[in-house]
């Protein structure tokens, strides 16, 4: 019964989850062909020996083509420019929230929070209508006369970032609050009693305490934003390179499995790292 | 000055999710060309079949993952909080948490690739479509119920159900008398907080469906690749209403409760 109660989700996770990257690994290993489905087999058995071909060849392929080194250095650098603009966003927001009157702490909070609930697509879509060339952004500057003619707005890499901010900005703020309310407040009264001016006491107390909340919080954003599909898709123009689409377009479009596989397994090699820094930043073995 | 950058982060939050309401109403099909009140497109929307049957799929899928994925975050959560020391204590840690993070192309991909493994070894799943989203989603939810579950227990009293087995309680008992209500409002966020998740993934369900299984996100998606579609405010609005009712409601009976 006991032994039951953590067999079943280790199982089910296993299966479904880590499984799936064992497949992936093969896969990304085989050769594609032109079958159903798309690739080789990895092992043959012919006259009772078994033969275990590994091919390299997609991994070659993807040091070959510049197309997606590029891809993942801009993707990276997408995914930082957006993650510090979240936290310089974040930041002030959670501050403020970790510092109101607990009765409003709550409110603030679901006001955060609220936007999660309704449909992240929509809400990506909703940016569509806003940077669009005829759009409300355009149209409100040029009847302020701030602007002579529409801006290039939408299918830029600027709406890309303007899209991941606006959608991870949660996941920013909630592990900020989380530390930033943990915050002993007597520190800053001390640090002020011995003469720090506010900005020394930020830089020198709340700052360094608020570190867990700064790395798991940015974490969060980072490690999903580097494989962002969809808001690259909206938003983003031709010229936008991400490694989530060009994954997806090597499976949708020229249904090459084995590469789109070599991409996923490069794409989570390169965020262990992240992945375990968040790990740490959340408390160790759990 | 804090308090501004406070003011301006949550007006950020909150005006684009305005735009698509204001929008709806409006006569004009150029979505951002104001062309009068009107609600010609609520009409539009309910008569369009393919977003009524996408959405009547998508209901279906997200109630059963949503309900999957509690039962399993819930097992997760007690072994990890409960059991101390066993063996995959680490290994589970670390599933549980990865998929909150993990890019959903990979998910989606590697989980495809899973099932069509399955099918040629074992010929389960046939083919792919509703069980296999409901799978996909149910594993990624899971993650998302245990973190909601996780601090739940964490914040539940011990002693009560040590009394509970002292006064003789067997384990089963204990939970289903002790545990579970303690757990209540943590499994009805985790249900929501999945069933959501659900209703919302474009991607994962791109990769894991088969033919005639389309969702609602995946007819959206594909709709607003095109551009803006007036039909797609109006369901916009609609969500943001019942969300809305939803989260009022439950801040009601929270306080409600509380006095």
């Amino acid at each position: 019964m006991r032994r039951l109660v953590a067999l079943a989700p280790l199982l089910w996770l296993g299966l479904f989850f880590l499984a799936p990257f064992a497949v992936l690994l093969k896969i990304s290993l085989s050769e594609p062909a032109i079958a159903q489905p798309p690739y080789l087999p990895l092992a043959e058995w012919a006259d009772g020996i078994a033969t275990v071909t590994l091919n390299l060849g997609n991994y070659i392929f993807l040091g070959e083509d510049p197309l997606y080194l590029l891809s993942y250095l801009s993707s990276a650098r997408i995914a930082a420019v957006s993650t510090l603009i979240t936290l310089l966003i974040g930041y002030p927001m959670a501050y403020v929230i970790a510092r109101a009157r607990p009765g409003r702490q709550g409110v603030l909070l679901m006001l955060v929070i609220l936007p999660f609930w309704t449909s992240f697509l929509l809400r990506v879509y909703a940016w569509i209508g806003i940077l669009k060339g005829n759009g409300i952004l355009n149209n409100l500057l040029l009847w302020l006369g701030l602007i002579d003619a529409p801006l290039v707005l939408i299918q830029t890499e600027l709406a890309v970032h303007l899209g991941i901010v606006y959608t991870y900005l949660p996941f920013m703020i909630l592990p900020l609050y989380a530390s930033l309310s943990r915050l002993d407040g007597a520190l800053l009264e001390a640090a002020a009693d011995l003469g720090a001016r506010p900005l020394t006491t930020f830089a020198t107390v709340t700052l360094p305490l608020s570190r867990p909340g700064i790395v798991a919080g940015s974490m969060l954003v980072f490690i999903p934003a580097v494989g962002e599909y969809v808001i690259p898709a909206l938003l983003g123009g031709p010229d936008t390179l991400m490694i989530g689409s060009v994954l997806w377009n090597e499976f949708f479009l020229n249904r090459d499995w084995p590469v789109a596989s070599a991409v996923a397994i490069v794409m989570v090699v390169v965020l262990a790292l992240p992945i375990a820094v968040l790990r740490r930043a959340q408390g160790g073995d759990a | 000055m804090i308090r501004l950058a406070a003011t301006l982060g949550f007006a950020f939050l909150y005006a684009p999710i305005l735009s698509l309401v204001v929008y709806s109403f409006n006569e004009s099909r150029l979505v951002t060309v104001w062309g009068g009140f009107s609600t010609r497109w609520y009409g539009a929307l309910l008569a369009d079949e393919q977003i009524l049957d996408a959405a009547l799929i998508s209901l279906q899928v997200a109630v059963a993952s949503a309900t999957i994925a509690t039962v399993i975050g819930t097992l997760a959560s007690l072994a990890l909080a409960r059991h101390g020391r066993f063996r995959g204590r680490f290994l589970l840690g670390g599933m549980v948490t990865a998929p909150l993070v993990m890019p959903e192309v990979v998910v989606g991909l590697s989980l495809l690739l899973l099932f069509v493994a399955m099918e040629q070894a074992v010929g389960w799943p046939a083919g792919r479509g509703f069980v296999t989203i409901v799978i996909a989603h149910a594993t990624f939810g899971a993650a998302f119920a245990a973190v909601v579950i996780q601090a739940r227990i964490g914040a539940l009293d011990r002693a009560t159900e040590e009394a509970a087995a002292d006064l003789g309680a067997g384990p089963v008992r204990v939970f289903l008398d002790v545990t579970l209500p303690g757990l209540a409002p943590a499994l009805v966020s985790a249900w929501l907080l999945a069933f959501t998740l659900s209703l919302d993934d474009v991607v994962i369900a791109s990769f894991v469906t088969g033919p005639g299984a389309s969702t609602l996100p995946m007819v959206i998606f594909s709709k607003v690749r095109l551009g803006v579609s007036p039909e797609v405010n109006a369901l916009a609005t609609l969500v943001i209403a019942v969300v809305s009712l939803a989260t009022g409601l439950a801040a009601w009976q929270t306080m409600r409760t509380r006095r």
